[in-house]
């Protein structure tokens, strides 16, 4: 690229480097943040002390949670329904996209399918009468309600199926001529050509599972059950509503929680999500872009 | 005869996928009735009193849902209009960079931030601006006294807003990045050539090339226009703030969940359904018109 270096160009680049840097820092300070709170003294941490630099060091926050049988319960909620939702979400994705990738003269129904699926895609009965459903399914309190809550998620079943749609056609007539049936042409052909798509979605699947923490908040009954972000929800965020809370009293309650055993759990919590980060930012790119441009 | 015998197994496939469509998004919708009942839940759908259109017009004249009507509307359109800009002028500002590492540094980091949900967010970002927070911290530094930023109703809309930007923008640049890689580079040096400066490259080269993904990204949030952002609003608010906080999905529950009025959060919530649905469907006829956009 010619660029011409005069002054103002010079100026320029130098403060957009400070401004990008500047934004750098704000998205990275958050979680560094935390880590410092969570390992500084309790006293220097409550007293709100910390701001860069951890403020003495000390591991009892952790080490507590190491006795916490609720956080590893939840923990582990939570992982269960990652696994188990994406897999059947995953499932249920490829499932369908087969079939409505078809064109038309192959699948009749196709165009009826493809209006039921937006529809339900674009509207919704609302929360109560989809609580109500789920309460009448006997799920609440089962992780069932949290694995078959995401279930099909409309927008990802269209975003394969236009994948399999720019599959070469002579894929799907080669294997037919070789005696393949749909379910093999689909096994076969089709999945493993679309290994990365899949990933793609199914690393967004499974961030979804991860952070969902409502579902896990009105589905469940007891903590018990609670999936981590749910846990953690109610530990460190949740303030009594619909009370006559005065500023006072929220000071107060500001004063009580426990901050650096909080900012270990939630810190724990985001582990997890930096573990699976470069290997997110691999596929997400790929993945948004096949969302937003076709053909 | 072949084709016949595939359509079968057509059928097959789509069954698991539209049962649950059926029990988990069908079979809820028929739900909404309640919005126009007294809705009794031991005697059920099919027996609870009709009452028309009552639970609408009891709803209009709660002073409650006049507030969470402006705040939905303020609180969504502001981030729908800073979510289009803040990442455009990021998007730019990264392609002005010549250092090649330090771009992808950047991209690296201010993606994660979306990746995190709210409710770690908000443990964050009360962190921050709580009343033991870092903010307070910095200001008592130079003699001022701390302030209670989370309990202030006058700044709860723009700290909603502003931390969804911060959350957000990194992640929706990506959009506009593709479409900047895209832009021939011969454009710039023929209009280097003509003697253009960095801003008039910017001006007349990437903007015009970036113009189509703006206008199709506004178009197509149209249907968010009642999204407020309920993961992000629940986490953050709390009584004190319900003046400017309050969102229709956050009252929804509320009326519904806590307080057990059924039918009064259900015709709330048919309300919010109804208008996406229409907003959403006339963005797609727009973003079809316009920049041959298809869903599918």
């Amino acid at each position: 690229m010619v660029r011409n270096i005069t002054l103002g160009s010079r100026t320029f680049e130098i403060a957009n480097i400070i401004v990008l840097g500047l934004l750098l820092v704000s998205c990275i300070y958050p979680l560094w943040y935390t880590f410092c709170v969570s390992i500084s003294e309790k006293s220097a941490a409550n007293a709100g002390l910390v701001t860069i630099f951890p403020i003495g060091f000390s591991l009892s926050s952790y080490k507590e949670i190491i006795s916490d049988s609720l956080f590893f319960n939840a923990f582990w909620i939570s992982i269960q329904r990652t696994v188990l939702g994406t897999s059947f979400s995953l499932l249920m994705i490829v499932l369908m996209a087969y079939p409505l990738a078809r064109p038309k003269k192959d699948f009749k129904m196709r165009n009826t399918f493809m209006w039921i699926l937006v529809f339900c895609m674009l509207f919704n009965g609302g929360l109560i009468p989809w609580y109500l459903t789920i309460q009448n399914y006997h799920l609440i309190d089962t992780i069932w309600a949290l694995v078959l809550g995401g279930g099909v998620p409309v927008f990802d079943v269209i975003l394969i199926m236009n994948f399999f749609r720019n599959l070469p056609k002579e894929l799907n007539e080669a294997a037919v001529v070789d005696g393949a049936g749909p379910w093999s042409v689909l096994f076969r052909v089709y999945i493993p050509c679309s290994i990365p798509v899949l990933a793609a979605v199914a690393l967004f699947i499974s961030v979804y599972h991860w952070n969902e923490f409502f579902n896990g908040l009105v589905l469940m009954n007891t903590s018990a059950n609670y999936p981590l972000q749910t846990y953690i929800q109610q530990l460190v965020v949740n303030i009594p509503v619909g009370t006559n809370l005065t500023p006072e009293q929220y000071k107060k309650l500001s004063e009580l929680s426990n901050r650096t055993l909080n900012a270990a759990k939630v810190f724990i919590a985001m582990v997890p999500m930096l573990i699976v980060y470069p290997f997110l930012q691999k596929y997400f790119v790929s993945g948004i872009m096949l969302g937003a441009v076709k053909e | 005869m072949r084709k016949i015998g595939h359509q079968k197994h057509y059928y097959l496939m789509l069954l698991p996928g539209m049962v649950w469509l059926v029990m988990f998004s069908i079979v809820p919708m028929s739900g909404i009735v309640m919005a126009f009942q007294n809705f009794n839940p031991g005697a059920g759908l099919f027996k609870s009193d009709w009452v028309g259109l009552e639970n609408f017009k009891y709803m209009f004249q709660l002073n409650d849902s006049k507030t969470v009507i402006i705040n939905t509307l303020i609180i969504a359109v502001g981030k729908i209009a800073l979510n289009l800009l803040v990442p455009l002028v990021f998007a730019i500002l990264l392609n002005e960079l010549r250092s090649l590492r330090y771009k992808k540094l950047v991209q690296t980091v201010v993606y994660l931030p979306h990746f995190l949900s709210w409710v770690i967010m908000s443990t964050i970002v009360i962190g921050i601006f709580g009343y033991y927070g870092v903010v307070n911290t910095v200001i008592g530094m130079f003699g001022f006294d701390p302030k209670l930023f989370m309990a202030d109703a006058g700044i709860f809309r723009q700290l909603v807003i502003g931390t969804d930007v911060w959350k957000e923008f990194g992640f929706s640049a990506i959009i506009y990045l593709a479409a900047l890689t895209g832009i021939n580079l011969n454009l710039y040096e023929a209009a280097a050539i003509d003697g253009a400066n960095r801003w008039q490259l910017i001006r007349h080269v990437t903007l015009p090339a970036l113009s189509t993904t703006v206008v199709l990204l506004g178009v197509l949030s149209l249907g968010n226009v009642l999204n407020a952002g309920f993961d992000q609003v629940y986490n953050l608010y709390n009584p004190l703030v319900y003046s400017t906080g309050d969102i229709l999905d956050t009252w929804v529950y509320r009326l519904g969940l806590q307080n057990l009025q059924y039918s009064l959060a259900t015709a709330a919530g048919l309300f919010k359904s109804v208008i996406s649905f229409v907003l959403i469907f006339i963005s797609y006829r727009l973003a079809y018109r316009y920049a041959d956009y298809t869903v599918f």
